[in-house]
């Protein structure tokens, strides 16, 4: 095994490209674990921890663009305010400890359905920047997120950065865990309102083989709000229009059992969790 | 390859260590320091919780070359000499060790939590130590110690 360590951007996709075969690692709470229990053994591993541009992030008109190797603990500690979303997801992965080294960019490169990040990534309209030595190219979250655990990296890309848009208004998530730290989720759900564009994003996360945006469920509750005239009166939410959006949060769902939960058992978190975080984020945009 | 890297202040190095090596085998295995405790090699339990640049994290999960010139403390660090860490006490005096296999973690993890914040909620003392698993005490004793620490600090 060797061990490559670059220490900019341009010395990494340098190597990237020497070595396609090299496996990134960043803070290793996924690869080491598959080192340790000796299920994979690559030919080369590729350290980002000491390539500065990966670890910064900046503003670009409404969106941050967030280096790939932000920790859970920095981005709790630095952009809690403009990403209420992924700062909730943020604070439900592992430990202290995990969340010291834990990356985005290392949510992104697993591609984990159950990756903690993701749904909240989705609900946000994220975009993915990747490069090469070639050149850089951007992918909406969605298109990056291709199959279990398979993300569309080229060999010779790496992830160095994720485009967000700042929150507009009330972003929420909800993980379901048989406890409250150091669970990886048995489903997730997050929910993005944007009064402003009177849009409403989704990202359902564990169940199902990737991270996916409920789109039914988003184009019925912006219809709903939109007739009921409600963004402008901030009124309730009918109880019967927030069951409909959770019934088509479920169904955009393909879940399967496996020994964190069953498929119905997700099914109905998920009809939970989309009228709860429905509930908390229209109560926080009404001020309540 | 070969590893140069600070334990509790001092120069260590390392030679021949396979690049696949975590740095808690280095620690152990290599440098002579058992203290951090070898149970899950997956960062669920946090027995090998050690700093690393200051910033708690399980050395299961980094890898050792990562470490290269980096500066680690581990439970051996804190005694000074053969006078135990407050901390270290108060598990003790507190009953809070059992097996002892999960305590190294939970002392390191417990220093960290009193130098970032030294008079914790048990809401955040539970938070600090989420990631420390203990298969004896039952935690009501570890809550206990982790009290009496913080209490003996701000004395």
């Amino acid at each position: 095994m060797r061990f490559l360590q670059p220490r900019t951007l341009e010395e990494a996709l340098e190597l990237k490209t020497q070595a396609p075969e090299a496996v990134p690692l960043a803070g290793g709470t996924d690869l080491m674990v598959e080192l340790n229990f000796d299920r994979r053994r690559p030919e080369a591993i590729m350290d980002l921890t000491q390539v500065a541009e990966l670890r910064q992030w900046r503003r670009d008109d409404g969106e941050l663009v967030i280096g790939s190797g932000m920790t859970y603990t920095r981005l709790l500690a630095e952009l809690d305010r403009e990403l209420p979303g992924l700062a909730i997801a943020s604070r439900t992965v592992g430990s202290p400890q995990i969340r010291n080294r834990g990356t985005l960019g290392g949510n992104l490169g697993t591609a984990s359905a159950a990756g903690d990040a993701l749904p909240p990534l989705v609900a946000a309209g994220a975009s993915i920047e990747v490069a090469s030595r070639q050149g850089s190219r951007t992918l909406a979250i969605t298109d990056f997120l291709v199959g279990a655990k398979r993300n569309a990296l080229e060999p010779d890309e790496l992830i160095t950065a994720i485009r967000v848009p700042v929150a507009r208004g009330p972003q929420q998530f909800s993980k379901i865990g048989s406890r409250n730290a150091m669970v990886i989720a048995v489903c997730s759900f997050a929910l993005n309102l944007n009064p402003q564009a009177r849009q409403v994003g989704t990202g359902i996360g564990s169940a199902g083989p990737v991270t996916v945006r409920a789109a039914a469920a988003e184009g019925f509750l912006q219809d709903a709000l939109e007739e009921g005239r409600l963004w402008e009166s901030h009124a309730e939410i009918p109880d019967s229009a927030s069951v409909r959006f959770a019934e088509l949060v479920a169904e955009a769902a393909s879940p399967i059992d496996d020994v964190r939960g069953t498929a119905s058992y997700r099914r109905r978190a998920l009809t939970v969790m989309g009228r709860r975080t429905l509930a908390w984020a229209w109560g926080e945009y009404r001020g309540l | 390859m070969n590893l140069s890297l600070r334990v509790n202040g001092a120069e260590q190095e390392a030679l021949g260590v396979w690049e696949g090596e975590s740095l808690l085998y280095v620690l152990r295995e290599r440098l002579g320091f058992p203290g951090s405790k070898n149970a899950c090699e997956q960062g669920e339990c946090g027995s090998c919780s050690v700093y690393l640049d200051g910033e708690l994290v399980c050395a299961c999960l980094v890898l050792a070359a990562q470490a290269q010139g980096r500066a680690v403390i581990t439970i051996e660090g804190l005694a000074e000499g053969d006078e135990l860490h407050p901390i270290q006490k108060a598990f003790l005096e507190s009953g809070a060790v059992q097996c002892g296999f999960c305590t190294p973690g939970l002392i390191v993890a417990t220093h960290e939590l009193l130098e970032r914040n030294p008079s914790p909620s048990d809401a955040q003392i539970r938070e600090a130590l989420a990631g420390n698993l203990c298969r004896c005490t039952g935690y009501e004793k570890i809550l206990d110690a982790v009290r009496q620490a913080a209490r003996a600090r701000s004395a």
